[in-house]
């Protein structure tokens, strides 16, 4: 009885796993089927996902006139928008048009689970040249057809209080780096602090950790495209950034463990002076501080630099992307032109305080503000696109988490050494797959 | 002596209810199926269902241990290169930084899940032998102790996670502020220290399953036993010991089980408390497959970590069972 049953098992199992090798997996390639609806995945950019739906409904309106197609709106949070997006590529079922972060460009181009958009595409669209080029570099992996188009565009900038400054008898904001370091020190007293870093989130980590290392001379990957996370420039480059708080003591320990955009705060109420930070106005202001109160300028960079060493930031930003399995593939098109259109990029780039990737919708007055206008000469002249290569995703995690680590052990009080952080860096190189 | 009553009352019925005509057809029905088929097949609707629902995702989970299923294939994963073990080889090669790393999380685990569930356990049992006998207020305690296990993980331990902030949070307020307990307010959340927070969140959740449990199981003991015992001149300690403990033994044998499984399997906790990455102290197994995984888009090899933690997890279950009931066979 017992054989019996479990060699019934065992052929109930086999049975099993040969239907599911059979299935799974989508079929490829795009038709025109359902030409009347579109399912559109939005990124959370307002300040909740309701509010996304009242800025973007009105919009999806507009094109349901002038086009007839109905396109059904579903805002995802960030925490989510990835995993769902991995698993409508393996199953085949997702959206019709999506937004992504741009840094996952080159990740998902991988995939193959998004359009590309090559010269005959880009033409259905309105053409390439419309985009800033800085934007349309990080939307796939170079020598690649782009995954996708930018949608909205943001950049870092140094956010300092004026009036912190003013006190403190500094005349301009730094410049360099060495400047940023001194001043940050002569605003550093008691509770108070030179310099506010986000030094639990893992992202943030990784953005500042990339610009210091363009600086420093690295993309944290060589030419071949190979890993190099702890070239001597790279340690050099976290080092910099984990010594504001072992060495410099301009930020406070406590930053280390903030995640949840407690340094927004910390800037907003004068707990600390300075903010390196993407299109933080908006935040800003829900926390009560007046656009007067506080400068914008380029984060520093060396004395002197030029080309590659004078990266400010990261080029940060909203991709658009449409579906490689969509239903509606011309509608999904007629929709990315719709969004991307000079009057779409004012309307919806104004409404969520970031820059349109478009140039001709730059000129318009609502990006006119000081703010604005210091982070798009970042975004066109000093911003490099973050690795597009297909483990950008893995990179972002292992080495935001070895600088979140490094901060962890400077907020403790132990020595941070070159030894410390290559350490730290070598064992996140190690975790990369070996392919 | 009911039962048996019962029984025959039963049997009575079945043979005078049937109707003369049906007990033919129901032969023929069984000649047709072979004899004891029938259950079976009653049987059929839940297995298939429980097919579905449980076998169907483990097996295709084991399937994809055995491939190659990065980022390039989940499109179409069926087209992934078989691997064979090459994902299991990398993750038990404890000697390269893949293996350490597991390997360190599984032990984290280990500590994490044995202090967890001893500690839940012995509040619990504790908890539970105080509010056995009726006073006044006993069922609002009584709440107020299942609170924890009633409110949703993610308000609970966000709540906890605000209170663990080293600048803000109230731990520190209390502990540094007020108690004057330490020199420098300590970081919960990130370092060394963020294994005892994580210890803390998970008792304090845990514990009023096993109060639960445990309450149940004490209102299975005659309270005859006590009077007896106490006639013979035995004091609280050693009524517990011979009498409470003894009878709560079938109920902590599937409660200690219980706790360990959800303990060393636990995602939820560490995951809203440390977010995506835990730090090193605190990296339970669940978090770091999670992270091999869904982090770095390689499929294979958070599936075959998954399946590793599967087979030891039957493992110290069959153990379990094994000594368990070899004990309780001796016992008798």
């Amino acid at each position: 009885m017992r054989t019996h049953r479990i060699s019934a098992a065992l052929a109930l199992t086999a049975a099993i796993v040969l239907t599911a090798s059979a299935c799974g997996g989508g079929d490829s390639g795009g038709s025109n089927s359902s030409p009347k609806t579109l399912t559109y995945w939005a990124s959370n950019q307002g300040s909740s996902l309701e509010n996304d739906k009242q800025v973007l409904e009105p919009e999806l309106k507009k094109f349901e006139q002038q086009t007839g197609i109905k396109v059904n709106l579903e805002v995802i949070p960030w925490s989510d928008l990835l995993n769902r997006i991995l698993a409508a590529t393996a199953s085949g079922q997702g959206p019709d048009v999506l937004n992504i972060g741009n840094t996952w460009s080159a990740s998902l181009q991988a995939t193959g689970a998004l359009l590309p958009f090559d010269q005959a595409t880009f033409d259905k669209i309105g053409g390439k040249d419309r985009f800033l080029e800085s934007t349309i570099a990080s939307a796939g992996a170079k020598g690649k057809d782009p995954a996708a188009v930018p949608l909205y565009s943001m950049a870092y900038g140094l956010y300092y209080n004026k009036k912190l400054f003013q006190a403190a008898g500094i005349a301009n904001p730094p410049a360099t780096w060495e400047e940023l370091v001194e001043d940050g020190k002569k605003l550093t007293s008691g509770d108070k602090y030179g310099l506010a870093i986000e030094g639990g989130n893992v992202s943030e980590n990784v953005h500042h950790a990339f610009t210091l290392g363009m600086q420093h001379g690295t993309g944290f990957y060589d030419a071949s495209g190979k890993p190099t996370f702890d070239s001597p420039e790279a340690v050099a480059a976290v080092k910099q950034y984990v010594d504001f708080i072992a060495n410099d003591k301009i930020a406070a320990p406590g930053n280390a463990e903030y995640a949840a955009n407690q340094s927004v705060t910390d800037f907003a109420t004068g707990k600390a002076a300075m903010l390196m930070w993407q299109s933080a106005g908006a935040n800003l202001k829900s926390h009560g501080m007046n656009p007067d109160d506080y400068g914008v300028v380029p984060v520093p960079a060396p004395a002197g630099a030029t080309g590659d060493k004078a990266t400010t930031s990261m080029v940060a930003g909203i991709n658009l992307a449409v579906f490689k399995n969509t239903k509606n593939l011309d509608g999904a098109l007629n929709f990315v032109k719709f969004m991307t259109s000079d009057e779409e990029q004012k309307t919806l780039n104004g409404t969520y305080g970031s820059l349109p990737p478009v140039k001709a919708a730059q000129s318009d007055a609502a990006f006119s503000t000081p703010e604005l206008q210091t982070l798009a000469g970042v975004l066109q002249k000093s911003a490099a696109p973050l690795p597009q290569v297909p483990s950008e995703s893995q990179f972002e995690t292992l080495v935001g988490t070895a600088v979140k680590n490094l901060l962890a052990s400077a907020a403790a009080g132990k020595p941070i050494t070159e030894a410390t952080v290559k350490d730290e860096l070598s064992k996140a190189q190690q975790q990369m797959p070996a392919s | 002596m009911p039962e048996k009553v019962i029984d025959r009352q039963a049997a009575g019925t079945g043979k005078e209810a049937a109707p003369q005509g049906a007990a033919p057809a129901r032969r023929r029905l069984r000649d047709k199926f072979g004899r004891g088929a029938l259950p079976y097949l009653l049987l059929l609707p839940a297995l298939l269902a429980e097919l579905l629902i449980h076998l169907v995702p483990m097996v295709t989970g084991i399937v994809m241990a055995f491939k190659q299923l990065t980022q390039f294939f989940i499109r179409d994963w069926s087209s992934a290169p078989w691997s064979g073990f090459d994902n299991f080889e990398v993750a038990l090669e404890f000697n390269a930084p893949v293996g350490k790393a597991l390997l360190h999380s599984f032990w984290v685990t280990c500590m994490f899940t044995v202090l967890s569930v001893g500690l839940s356990w012995l509040i619990g049992v504790t908890a539970s032998i105080f509010t056995q006998d009726a006073f006044r207020g006993r069922g609002l305690l009584r709440a107020a102790f299942m609170l924890p296990y009633a409110l949703p993980v993610f308000a609970a331990v966000i709540t906890w996670s605000f209170m663990f902030q080293r600048d803000t949070g109230l731990i520190n307020h209390v502990l540094h502020d007020q108690l004057h307990l330490t020199d420098d307010k300590p970081f919960w959340l990130i370092g060394d220290n963020s294994f005892w927070a994580l210890l803390t969140v998970s008792v304090w959740k845990s514990w009023p399953f096993a109060f639960l449990t445990l309450t149940a199981g004490l209102q299975n003991i005659p309270r005859e036993l006590y009077e007896a015992a106490a006639l013979d001149g035995a004091g609280v300690w050693q009524q517990i010991r011979r009498i409470t403990l003894p009878s709560l033994r079938p109920v902590n044998l599937v409660l200690v089980l219980v706790l360990f499984l959800w303990t060393f399997n636990d995602f939820n906790t560490p995951f809203v408390l440390f977010g995506k990455s835990a730090p090193q102290a605190a990296d339970l197994i669940s978090i770091h497959i999670y992270q091999s995984s869904f982090i770095t888009w390689n499929f294979g090899q958070g599936s075959a970590m998954s399946v590793l933690l599967l087979l030891f997890l039957l493992l110290v279950t069959a153990v379990y069972l094994f000594a368990t009931n070899r004990r309780r066979e001796e016992a008798e």
